[in-house]
């Protein structure tokens, strides 16, 4: 009865999200408030009927009905409790209709944002979000449908794919899917903007905090999938420029070039064409991930006849949306005014440098992923394109961008001194400089990339640093004036000096793989096997038995130079349901970086194969990409973001934040 | 949306062990760097997007052994990726070739940081730039009354 409750309450937000459609764009055409606030209205309506539906697909999920097809695919009585939650989002229905219920809860909130937001801009903002919420509703009721009943109802469930029962796992898609769908707003305001003809830097302000928080989850999103992938798929890679991780990739350098654009029309009224063109590609480009993982296509081209009716409808979304939302921009965006001018040498100059090269990655990125389909369909040529390729076209794109970095965070608006902020920055690129010839030194001969890498990663640290020490600190003040000077900083300014810092850290981790050692061997029990300075020695090979799988626990003992570090437990997993085996790797973390161990197939005569890594530095990684997501949070809590709420009067130069 | 990599890789890896095995390893460290670096760039035929490195298909095993024994039979590691292209064609190349039906691909990043570069650099001079800083009878007057204020 539940289940067709939730089932009623979809199709009744579809009718509702048709009203949230019409009556705000006609509101807002005629210029009458009472039609205009419609759009609130039903928006937050439109959340409590899709909130409802999804809680009860999960009270099914939960109490095991297998009566319902989606939950006898995907799930299982002994299945614990939270992977029988995560499994509502862990097959295509459920996370559509995730998608759905994210795009509802953003709409209600611009809905709420009440004083904040001009009336006829949050009408059509409104009312564009209500025709994506339109067009996804559609998908699910007609072809994905998560509520459909099975007669006669099995005993039990056919449980959940075992890699997706891992905490990782459970929580990546909606980081995932908050930043995607957060992108959608920006769209829905760029569109609104386009359909009145006007855009001001007030636009830009309420926009941003959207991008940025869309940004740090999407952020937050990747990361995490970058780690599962890492410590669950067991060759301890953390990036495979597969098509899917790519599709998520595209929308967060778009975004990140979006969050820069918004910054200089916020602060000095220019690049609104252009911002606008951004926001409206990002979101082009979540529906493009969401289309490549969802309709199949990358499989092959040929599973896309395996279920016509979904990719095809993802693709009508797709044309009906970028289509209609280009063209609309080809029309209104000549009537937009251009403000702001600058001088090439500005920190605005810089901003455009820096959308220049990140346009150009994200082109990259697209080609790659799109070309093998695109040349096969049309000349049925089978090319691949995978890590090789992204390394000699992307990473010279990305690491002039990040050389550039600091030097453009130092530069003043509207017109700056490039020599002048050199030497500002010359103490770090030193400190950088010394730190990377010092590792090349000492390492003699290995790997070069390593010591540049690294000194790259901390000139954007110090840099970084730099930034917010130069804006506090002058010659003969005491340290408690320092102090006062830095926390009276705008929170943005210290947001954006940790996320590039995180950036820095990121880069770090990522240069020390070339450090990575590796050693393979087939071991008995009693036996040790070295990867580096680390050695690893199998104890014991234990059987395991849990609730839905058996495990083959490997126990090994880590030492280095003879000191013993500690043991760590490697498994072969077998899901009983499926009968499936999984790898999990056994993972030591040694300060930075860690030991990881990964097991093989177990002999007849009880050796095993074990692969063993030393990975130094390498949750830097992923701490960096933390750090990133923190600065962007830490700059939605600024005073100027939070217009609308009572200033406090508190005088004083520290709370003023400069008109420019 | 990793459900599909998820997918695939459960379906593609399957509980065996993890790509290069300890029997395959060559005896000299030199030529078994190089098969490293070849298998890395090579596509495992029947996988999604892995390299026959990474990869632990039966297939991707096999391709492993001949990249070794055609490394051990002398060829140069541009010989064995010929070898390989010719019997798989250019699918199995990770980095495909720069020809003909690959200009786009290859020519695209260059292409639009090119022309992004000359866009932004016309839409930066169809405006006028901002007032010049101040010259040098104006920064003379200024100094004055600055040092005037100061010394007040």
């Amino acid at each position: 009865m539940l289940v067709e409750a939730g089932h009623f309450a979809l199709a009744l937000a579809l009718g509702l999200s048709l009203i949230q459609f019409v009556v705000p764009l006609w509101g807002a055409r005629a210029n009458d408030p009472v039609l205009m606030a419609v759009g609130p209205a039903t928006a937050v309506a439109v959340l409590i009927c899709i909130a409802f539906s999804f809680l009860s697909l999960t009270a099914a999920y939960v109490t095991s009905d297998f009566s319902v097809l989606n939950v006898v695919e995907n799930s299982h009585s002994t299945k614990p409790l939270i992977y029988k939650i995560s499994g509502v989002w862990g097959n295509h229905e459920g996370s559509m209709l995730l998608w759905v219920l994210i795009l509802a809860l953003f709409g209600s909130v611009v809905a709420l944002s009440r004083n904040s937001i001009p009336a006829r801009l949050q009408a059509n903002t409104l009312a564009v979000q209500a025709a994506i919420t339109i067009a996804f509703l559609l998908f699910v009721l007609t072809t994905s449908n998560p509520f459909t009943r099975v007669v006669p109802a099995p005993v039990e469930g056919q449980d959940l794919n075992p890699l997706l029962q891992d905490p990782g796992l459970a929580i990546h898609p909606p980081l995932l899917y908050i930043g995607y769908v957060g992108f959608s707003i920006s769209f829905a305001f760029a569109c609104a903007a386009l359909i009145d003809g006007r855009i001001d830097a007030v636009w830009a302000r309420i926009v941003r905090p959207w991008t940025l928080g869309a940004w740090a989850f999407l952020t937050l999103g990747i990361a995490m999938g970058s780690y599962w992938a890492y410590y669950e798929l067991g060759w301890g890679g953390w990036w495979f420029w597969d098509p899917v991780e790519n599709a998520s990739l595209m929308p967060w350098l778009a975004g990140t070039a979006l969050l820069h654009s918004t910054v200089v029309m916020e602060k000095r009224d220019a690049l609104k064409v252009w911002t606008i063109l951004l926001a409206i590609l990002t979101f082009s480009l979540s529906l493009l991930g969401t289309f490549l993982v969802r309709s199949g296509v990358l499989t092959s081209v040929h599973s896309f006849a395996v279920d016509p009716a979904r990719g095809t409808f993802i693709l009508g979304i797709l044309i009906i949306f970028i289509g209609g939302s280009l063209a609309l921009f080809a029309w209104r965006a000549p009537l937009l005014k251009q403000g702001g001018l600058f001088a090439p040498v500005s920190r605005e100059g810089a901003l455009v440098v820096n959308n220049l090269f990140l346009a150009t990655a994200c082109a990259t990125v697209f080609i790659g992923t799109l070309y093998p389909m695109a040349l096969e369909a049309l000349t049925g040529e089978k090319i691949s394109v995978g890590a090789p390729f992204f390394n000699v076209t992307f990473l010279p794109l990305i690491v002039p961008l990040l050389l550039l970095l600091p030097l453009g965070q130092t530069l003043a608006w509207k017109r700056g001194n490039f020599l002048g902020a050199a030497q500002r920055l010359y103490v770090a690129f030193g400190l950088a400089l010394l730190a990377a010839l010092a590792l090349l030194a000492f390492e003699h001969g290995g790997p070069v990339a390593a010591p540049l890498g690294i000194g790259l990663g901390l000139f954007l640290v110090l840099g970084s640093l730099n930034e917010i020490v130069t804006r506090s600190w002058s010659r003969g003040n005491s340290l408690s004036t320092v102090w006062r000077r830095a926390s009276g900083l705008p929170r943005s300014a210290w947001g954006t000096s940790i996320a590039h810092a995180g950036v820095g850290l990121t880069v770090i981790g990522i240069a020390a793989t070339a450090w990575g050692v590796e050693g393979l061997g087939t071991l008995k029990p009693g036996q040790s096997l070295k990867a580096g300075a680390y050695e690893a020695r199998l104890e014991r090979l234990v059987p395991r038995i849990e609730a839905n799988y058996r495990d083959d626990v490997a126990v090994m003992t880590i030492s280095r130079g003879g000191r013993e570090l500690g043991t760590l437990e490697t498994m072969k997993r077998l899901y009983v349901t499926r009968g499936m085996p999984t790898t999990e790797a056994g993972i030591m973390t040694v300060g930075l970086g860690q030991v990881y161990a990964s097991l093989g197939e177990v002999q007849p005569d009880g050796s095993v194969g074990v692969r063993l890594y030393h990975k130094p530095l390498v949750l830097l990684i992923w701490l960096g990409s933390v750090v990133m997501a923190a600065g962007g949070a830490l700059s939605l809590t600024d005073r100027r973001l939070r217009i609308g709420a009572p200033a406090r009067a508190k005088p004083g130069p520290a709370a003023a934040v400069p008109a420019e | 949306m990793r459900f599909v990599l998820a997918l695939l890789a459960a379906l593609m890896i399957g509980g065996g062990a993890r790509a290069v095995q300890p029997d395959e390893v060559l005896k000299d460290p030199v030529l078994e760097h190089r098969a490293r670096e070849i298998s890395s760039g090579l596509r495992c035929l029947v996988c999604q997007n892995q390299s026959i490195d990474d990869s632990d298909a039966q297939l991707a095993k096999d391709l492993r052994l001949l990249v070794r024994e055609r490394l051990v039979a002398g060829d140069s590691d541009e010989a064995v990726r010929h070898y390989l292209v010719q019997r798989y064609g250019e699918f199995v190349l990770l980095k495909p070739t720069f020809k003909a039906h690959t200009l786009l691909l290859w020519l695209t990043p260059v292409l639009v940081l090119a022309l992004g570069a000359i866009g932004a650099y016309a839409a930066l001079r169809r405006r006028p730039p901002p007032p010049s800083a101040l010259d040098d009878d104006e920064q003379k007057a200024l100094d004055a009354v600055l040092k005037r204020d100061a010394s007040a």
